[in-house]
């Protein structure tokens, strides 16, 4: 408990970081230093997108398959580290 | 023979009514009798069917409202031990990262091009010849009124002189009539809308303002808001700062006065060379946006000083104001001198964005960019060969600014970019005569409104590149501010 607690407490201590989330493969919370709501719209869209991302690499090549996702937008920039079974989300603002 | 025959009357009974009467019938009818039967049905078979979904996933598992408190799910630890490291690296490298600096999607189609929205003129100002002096934007940014006066005349005069004002946004709006014209005594050499409130109280008591004083002119008239109060600062070539409040009906109550004199003006190191008389004559004044106390004097002679209006200094000069309402002594506010300059400074301005930068420029060309905190300025740009009639910073981008330059045109700088030269030149279409001064619209700032030597007022639609903010200028605005002075 405790170790997980201080992985995801030395993630948020970096330059710039607004929030940290880890999913499970459903797209479902399970940790998240964000309120209740922005967290279950984050995990859920993220989720969903990162499928389509992991299917786009796939099916182009079937030997390849996604291993990070970043996304820029004017305000954050999001990223993700997708596995089978978890999902984890940084929002982080750059220009911090 | 002839014999009276008497016949008798015959009378002919009217027979209309009778035979009216003869007409009549009556008649009777009657429904057929309407038939009705009965019926009955009845089915044989009934069946109901029910549905229920059931409850999203999601509501179940994200409600509890302590996500903490659950056990870890097995393998969370060595998924994140495994992602740490690559998620850390992204983090740091995005956190250096320029990649994305200045970088701006078109998604929607933007304004690619400056363009002139309207030209206004007063037909008698221009057949008089007089210039536009000063403009201002009223707080809803709808009206912008200028002042015509003459800025290449330094003797007294008592031409005539006005005020015009246009609402743009007015749908029979006519660039050469203006809504409002309000005469004035002598040249108007500057006007200001109030900050808040739209047209109210700033029209008329600007005329009161703006008659020069024999050959001093009024060079600045401001509204401003001091402890809730409503309160008027002027300033002029006579080296005197005065703070009016407004009493009854509009009149102007004068509440403080502040005297510059060369004698007490502290010095930053190096003397000044300005020769003349003992008074600092101001010629451009700003107010802090982020600071009540504290306002910058530019004067003639080169000077640019840091003043505060809660001074207490008592100045050098026996001299009292003296208005109807009784007299106030007169203060020495100045606290800080920054390195001066060879010639008037004609405008200064605070930055929106950051609270210790202000420009400053005048009749050397030069726009420069200073700290409050420092002497020198940080940057000095050349903005033309002629004179800088008026610097104005951006309301929506942080690193850029427009100056009005002598020679007929609008200069605009990015300091975002590397090289410090403008990255636009509007031209005023005056055949190359002075621009004297130009504001930006509070409200719509893609709206820039520069005041011409020619007496025409050219209001202009900015690009987008030079309207939105790019997502890294706070943070290099606040490099710059922080960075010492060359």
């Amino acid at each position: 408990m405790a170790e997980v607690e201080e992985t995801l407490k030395r993630i948020q201590t970096h330059k710039g970081v607004i929030g940290t989330i880890v999913a499970n493969a459903e797209g479902i919370p399970i940790r998240t230093t964000l309120d209740n709501s922005t967290t279950v719209q984050y995990a859920g869209l993220l989720h969903q997108l990162t499928m389509k991302a992991r299917s786009t690499v796939r099916d182009i090549d079937p030997q390849n398959d996604l291993t990070f996702l970043r996304i820029r937008s004017k305000k954050h920039e999001i990223m993700v580290a997708p596995e089978k079974e978890y999902l984890l989300i940084v929002i982080q603002n750059p220009s911090e | 023979m002839f014999t009276d025959e008497t016949l008798e009357a015959v009378g002919a009974e009217s027979l209309w009514r009778k035979s009216h009467q003869f007409e009549h019938d009556s008649r009777g009818c009657q429904t057929v009798p309407l038939a009705t039967a009965e019926t009955g049905a009845q089915s044989t078979y009934s069946s109901e069917s029910g549905t229920q979904t059931d409850v999203d996933d999601h509501l179940v598992h994200c409600l509890p409202t302590d996500l903490e408190d659950l056990p870890d799910p097995p393998g969370l630890l060595d998924f994140l031990q495994r992602v740490e490291e690559t998620m850390v690296k992204e983090l740091a490298k995005n956190a250096r990262s320029h990649a994305f600096d200045g970088f701006q999607v078109n998604w929607e189609e933007r304004h690619q091009t400056v363009s002139c929205v309207h030209r206004l003129q007063h037909c008698e100002a221009q057949e008089r010849g007089l210039h536009v002096t000063s403009l201002s934007w009223n707080c809803t940014g709808s009206v912008i009124a200028c002042a015509f006066g003459r800025v290449d005349d330094g003797d007294w005069s008592t031409e005539k002189a006005f005020v015009c004002t246009w609402n743009l946004e007015l749908r029979g709006m006519d660039p050469r009539r203006p809504d409002v014209v309000i005469d004035a005594a002598a040249a108007v050499m500057c006007l200001a809308f109030h900050p808040t409130r739209p047209s109210l109280i700033t029209g008329g008591l600007q005329a009161y303002l703006q008659r020069p004083t024999g050959i001093l002119s009024i060079r600045y008239a401001g509204c401003l808001q001091l402890g809730g109060e409503q309160m008027v600062l002027s300033a002029g070539t006579g080296g005197r700062v005065l703070l009016w409040s407004v009493g009854e009906a509009g009149r102007l109550v004068l509440s403080a006065g502040y005297a510059l004199l060369r004698q007490q003006v502290p010095h930053s190191g190096t003397l000044s060379k300005a020769r003349g008389s003992s008074c600092v004559g101001v010629t451009s004044l700003a107010l802090s946006p982020w600071d009540p106390d504290v306002f910058l004097v530019g004067s003639e002679g080169g000077l640019v000083l840091k003043c505060s209006f809660s001074a207490q200094t008592v100045a050098a000069t026996a001299t009292t104001v003296t208005s109807e309402n009784g007299g106030v002594t007169l203060r020495a506010p100045a606290r800080f001198s920054f390195s001066p300059r060879c010639g008037p400074v004609h405008t200064l301005h605070y930055s929106p964005f950051h609270r210790n930068l202000f420009l400053s420029a005048g009749t050397e060309g030069l726009a420069h960019l200073h700290s409050v905190l420092q002497p020198d300025p940080l940057l000095s740009l050349r903005v033309c060969d002629s004179y800088v009639f008026a610097v104005r910073w951006s309301p929506t981008r942080p690193l850029l600014f427009a100056a009005a330059t002598g020679q007929g045109t609008v200069q605009i700088f990015d300091l975002g970019q590397r090289s410090l030269r403008q990255v636009a030149t509007i031209d005023q279409t005056t055949g190359g005569r002075p621009v004297y001064c130009l504001e930006f619209n509070p409200r719509q700032s893609n709206l820039l409104a520069a005041g011409n030597a020619d007496g025409t007022v050219n209001v202009w639609s900015l690009s987008a590149e030079l309207t939105e903010q790019g997502p890294r200028e706070a943070v290099q605005l606040e490099q710059l501010a922080n960075q010492l002075a060359e």
